[in-house]
């Protein structure tokens, strides 16, 4: 457990936050200047040498720490909110109870009361090889190859997978994001964006070290939700070893609007199995205007898992996937 | 059988919360690595990157021009480390022999080429960071299969040595299995794999090495401090007069810190070249790779047995992993003689090296490996046979101990599986897989007996009484938070019947009387006969004392007048008894102390009596095939380990081992690959252990008989039964639940997606 040297600043606001991280050449893997929000993930990879940032800009005093309600009905999250804040706000836990769920069942109380949201959002892979100097990883080096491919590779990718990276994203609010179609505010040098989740992370292809779209110098100022649907049920079902404090092997959210034995509406998005927060539009085709019956259960779960590219641990997440979201589907369409 | 004990149950016998508790909720319990020291270095070791091969150079000139860095050692410059004469009799017991450096071949991932130290533990890191080392890097041998079967030829007379397996060994055998298992009505035939597992106590080991100029002192996270001494003044070479180990409170140890390991030796001598104290805490990382492990061990069990369900042969066979130097051998078949009447019988062990560190003791070595084997065989032939396991058990219930033709000190095996069975609901069971139900969930009820060896080993302890009406009592054995200084204030306020609050306990310091190590849960009944021992010579001083001292009310009576009783002096006759403390006053004296000693019987070659304590759990698990989610739902166990001397202290031994038990069934295996042979998943998030929402409803009972051929108060070590046979239940309620049977530990999500549909 070592650090490099590194300087700290605590900037006044976000303009001189941004000008700082626009230094750096990148804001993927090896940047050299690094935000600081609860650190769970940065502090972390900097003690196993996998971060070594020559400047961290703390975050954690500019104005980005609340939850409001906007006038359109959308929900705005600040960046810097804790994830238990958003996990016990009465408007998440009345509108957008997957996303609080996904949240409770990540990490520990104690993590959960420093992890943030853009830290959430930006969170990096468990595959141990990253994690691990002494072995070979594209992501964390790129061009030393994918010690993973041949190795412990139990918990990582089975979609989206390339043969340079299969490193799966462990976020489970992610999930519970991409199912409710967040929505990403970032201001950069350039001005402001909105990108919506689904652009948010890239596929690993060639570049398994650009994990975003995130560019030097973009600072997350906030998320919102849309306006909750209404007479939608939304649930987060998680499957893992053990009961608690272990990243999912498969996990799904999905918001559904059942009327009258029908599902009128569907967003499903699954974690655990994908290189990213795994939601495709098939999946919801399959399920919308279908009778909310076991048949159509299936048939979604197939199509979820099509195109799996199991590695030589991995293989069993087709099948775990398949029944987890068969049983989220199962539990949300249920009368209340 | 022996008259009462010597308890009332008012002090031993009594629940009562741990002495040190506050010492530790407040933070005021100094662990090892809390000790500093003016001008105090940092070492961090420098750990292999290939499991197999050679050091080729060792490039160290950027690391020593760090800021900070005091020096950087490495084979060529370490200086000379002995090896050591390992015994176990003489207390010098270590299980990785080969010094630190001392050559330059590699033999298992994470072995230390070199060590930093420098003012700082980030500058020694980063040093240890800018370490450079080739290797000559060969194909290392990780295999998990050991070749079990190949031990099929090995006989007490005859059979030749199997290929790729070291040190065959017969360890127990009567009768002719063979012909016996080939006539038999039912037999079964099994492999059990478990898989390395790893010591993850909280607090990583770790040493501070003080040098004087002659001698060291090191507080090391030990669970053995005499033992720690003898070796590493071996390894240092300093005589055991200038060796001084302190281990005041340990973040627990599970086996893996009863023998000194490398870092040690690297501290002190680091100290040594130095001449000022050296702080080295190892990383988590280095917790899989170079301070032991639970082997992988691979067993075969062949049971035959009558259709009533008699045994008729019972052969167990194992092999498991090693390191390429040292052969340590995971007694597997220990319980296995003398668990059930079988009139034939073979227990055979070999081993299989491997690209490893050296393995160790982990809770219950041997017996908990080996009775997940034999008490899943016998609760597969229960199915063969279509009986109930209690009732197999019960209809094999030894006379005697059949291997070794002794009868037992204390046997109550039946009643444990009887008593289990009634207050689980056992009665209620119908075996059919699949066909228990509740909430929507199936249920698995499964069962398994278990065993442990009660044994002591030597001790030697001073109780010291004082003025202020207190005592102390000392002695060279360590608390690694089972609640040794609890049960040691219980026994010695038993023994002079006075308030525990007024005993002040005093351990883990070489330099006290030698006490033993906290191992083989050995700790507790080794330190009664000699506290017993000590205290009665202290009440003897006392009694001359007050039989002489000018100012004592007693003075001029002879000492054999007088009596020690209830924490008071008394003249035998009658009469108002006065409190020694006051005796001790009116006498001018601070206090009076006394030794005593007692022999351990732990390598005994003629015991009277065999000596073991036994159990049984049983267990329901919940099966929700939807989401192949499994979790253990209740366990009781019942345990007949003697007399329990705190229940509240006993319970949680035994708690936390089914705690422990449901980690090694369900989650935890170290994971060598194949390539780099490193251990792998070598942090606790990969690494998977129970958590607290793992935790079952847990049940404790003790039958809490005496055992008196063992030491006055009849109390056995309660440390490590708990963890024996738990797996067989646990995999036995799976397999009611689910129809799957694992004879592979963990059990996984994997093996259960598997699981056959069911009704
Ligand atoms: C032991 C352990 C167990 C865990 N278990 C789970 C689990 O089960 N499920 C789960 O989902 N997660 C789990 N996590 C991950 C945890 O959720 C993340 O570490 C956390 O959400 C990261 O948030 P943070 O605020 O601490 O991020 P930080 O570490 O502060 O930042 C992470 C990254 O985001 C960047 N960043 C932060 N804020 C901004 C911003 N506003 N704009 C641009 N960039 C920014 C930082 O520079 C850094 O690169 C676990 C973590 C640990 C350590
Ligand atoms: S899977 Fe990705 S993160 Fe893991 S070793 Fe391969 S390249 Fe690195």
């Amino acid at each position: 457990m070592r650090m490099k040297s590194f300087a700290f600043i605590r900037p006044p606001d976000s303009a001189v936050a941004i000008a700082a991280q626009a230094e750096s050449p990148t804001a993927q893997q090896g940047a050299s200047v690094r935000f600081l929000a609860g650190g769970t993930t940065l502090v972390d990879l900097m003690k196993l040498n996998v971060e070594g940032p020559d400047k961290v800009v703390d975050i954690n005093r500019l104005p980005l720490d609340q939850i409001e309600s906007l006038p359109d009905g959308c929900l705005k999250i600040g960046a810097t909110v804790r994830n238990s804040a958003l996990a016990n706000h009465p408007a998440v836990l009345r509108d957008y109870p997957v996303l609080s769920q996904a949240i409770l069942q990540g990490a520990s109380a104690q993590l959960r009361n420093r992890a943030t949201t853009a830290g959430n959002l930006l969170q990096r892979t468990r595959c141990i090889y990253f994690r691990d100097t002494a072995m070979p990883c594209n992501k964390r080096e790129p061009g030393t190859g994918c010690a993973a491919i041949h190795g412990h590779n139990r918990n990582l990718a089975i979609l989206g997978t390339s043969e340079h990276c299969i490193a799966n994203n462990p976020s489970d609010m992610c999930v519970a994001m991409a199912a409710l179609e967040a929505v990403i505010h970032v201001t950069g040098p350039k001005g402001v964006r909105a990108i919506p989740f689904a652009e948010f992370h890239l596929l690993p292809g060639e570049t398994p070290h650009q994990e975003t779209v995130i560019q030097p110098g973009d600072l997350i100022t906030h998320v919102t939700l849309p306006p909750p649907v209404p007479g939608n049920k939304s649930l987060y079902l998680k499957l893992r070893d053990r009961a608690s404090y272990e990243f999912a092997l498969a996990s799904a959210a999905v918001v559904l609007t059942v009327a009258g034995g029908r599902i009128t509406r569907a967003r499903v998005a699954m974690g655990g199995i994908g290189v990213k927060p795994w939601r495709t539009r098939e999946v919801e085709a399959a399920l919308e205007e279908q009778p909310a019956t076991e048949t159509t259960y299936q048939r979604a779960a197939e199509m979820a898992v099509q195109g799996a590219r199991p590695q030589s641990e991995n293989a069993f997440k087709i099948e775990l996937a398949k029944r987890c979201l068969i049983h989220a589907l199962k539990l949300a369409a249920q009368p209340a | 059988m022996a008259a009462e004990p010597l308890t009332s149950p008012k002090i031993v016998g009594k629940a009562r919360p741990r002495v040190d508790g506050p010492l530790k909720v407040t933070g005021r319990a100094m662990y090892s690595s809390d000790h500093h020291f003016p001008g105090m270095l940092y070492a961090v070791p420098v750990s292999a990157t290939i499991a197999n091969g050679k050091i080729e150079k060792i490039d160290t000139a950027t690391a020593e021009k760090m800021p900070g860095v005091r020096a950087i050692y490495h084979q060529g410059n370490i200086g000379k480390l002995f090896r050591v004469s390992v015994s176990f009799g003489d207390l010098s017991m270590i299980d990785e022999t080969r010094p630190p450096f001392e050559d330059d071949v590699i033999r298992y991932y994470g072995q230390y080429v070199a060590l930093a130290v420098a003012d700082t533990f980030e500058q020694a890191g980063a040093a240890a960071d800018a370490v450079k080392v080739t290797y000559r890097r060969e194909e290392p041998n990780v295999e998990r299969e050991l070749g079990v079967e190949r031990l099929a030829g090995v006989r007490k007379k005859g059979g030749s040595k199997p290929e790729h397996l070291e040190s065959p060994k017969v360890q127990s055998e009567r009768g002719d299995p063979e012909p016996a298992f080939e006539k038999a009505a039912v037999t079964l035939d099994a492999t059990y794999l478990l898989p390395a597992e790893t010591h993850n106590p909280i607090e990583l080991h770790a040493t501070v090495a003080v040098w004087d100029g002659t001698g060291f002192t090191l507080y090391d996270t030990t669970q053995a401090v005499v033992n720690a001494r003898n070796v590493l003044a071996q390894m240092l070479g300093v005589p055991k007069e200038n060796m001084r180990v302190i281990s005041k409170f340990l973040g627990s140890g599970f086996g893996g810190k009863l023998w000194p390991w490398t870092h040690c030796a690297l501290a002190a001598a680091a100290a040594r070249q130095l001449n000022l104290p050296v702080k080295l805490v190892i990383n988590r990382r280095s917790m899989f790779q170079c301070v032991g492990h639970r082997p992988l061990i691979q067993q075969r069990v062949r049971l035959s047995a009558t259709q009533e369900g008699k045994l008729t042969s019972l052969r167990h066979e194992y092999v498991n992993h090693t390191s390429m130097l040292d052969d340590y051998e995971e007694s597997c078949g220990e319980g296995t003689p003398h668990m059930y009447s079988v009139p034939n019988l073979r227990v055979t062990s070999a081993l299989a090296r491997r690209n490893v560190g050296t393995p160790t003791s982990m809770r219950g070595p041997g017996a908990v490996p080996g009775l997940y084997a034999t008490e899943s065989a016998m609760n597969e032939l229960a199915d063969l046979l279509k009986m109930d396991p209690v009732q197999l058990r019960l209809a094999n219930e030894p006379e005697i101990d059949e291997g070794t033709k002794l009868p037992f000190s204390s046997r109550h095996l039946r009643e444990c599986l009887t008593t289990g069975a009634e207050k689980f609901g056992w009665a209620r069971r119908t075996p059919a897989v699949g066909s228990m139900k509740q909430d929507g969930l199936t249920l698995g009820w499964g069962m398994a007996s278990c065993t442990w060896i009660a044994k002591r080993f030597g001790c030697t302890a001073r109780v010291e009484l004082r003025d202020d009406g207190t005592a102390a009592v000392s002695t060279a054995t360590q608390d690694i938070g089972t609640g040794t200084y609890t049960v040691l204030a219980q026994i010695t306020a038993e023994k002079l019947q006075i308030p525990v609050e007024k005993i002040e306990v005093i351990l883990g310091d070489s330099n006290l009387p030698e006490g033993p190590v906290s191992g083989g849960s050995m700790a507790t009944a080794s330190v009664i006969p000699a506290v017993m021992a000590a205290a009665g010579k202290a009440a003897e001083s006392l009694l001359g004392v007050a039989a002489k001292a000018p100012g004592s009310p007693f003075a001029g009576s002879k000492p054999d007048g007088l009596a020690f009783q209830d924490g008071k002096v008394q003249a035998k006759g009658g009469g108002e008894g006065v409190p020694f403390g006051e005796i001790l006053k009116k006498a001018k004296m601070r206090g009076v102390s006394g030794q005593g000693s007692s022999d351990g019987n732990f390598l005994d070659p003629k015991p009277q009596f065999s000596s073991h304590s036994f159990g049984a759990h049983f267990v329901e698990v919940t099966w929700q095939p939807e989401t192949v989610r499994l979790r253990i739902n209740r366990v009781l166990t019942v345990i007949d380990a003697g007399r329990i001397v705190n229940p509240l202290a006993g319970r949680n031994q035994i708690e936390g081992a089914v705690v422990m038990g449901v980690g090694m069934t369900l989650f935890e295996q170290t994971q060598y690959e194949h390539g780099t042979g490193a251990p792998i998943n070598s942090n606790l998030a990969d690494y998977i252990m129970a958590v607290n929402a793992d935790v079952p409803k847990l049940d404790v009972i003790f039958l809490d008989y005496p055992d008196l051929h063992l030491n006055e108060f009849g109390a056995r070590g309660i440390g490590e039964i708990g963890l024996a046979g738990i797996s067989a239940a646990i995999t036995s309620a799976i397999h009611h639940a689910t129809g799957f049977r694992a004879r592979k530990l963990p059990v996984t999500i994997e093996d259960l997606l598997g699981a056959p549909a069911q009704a």
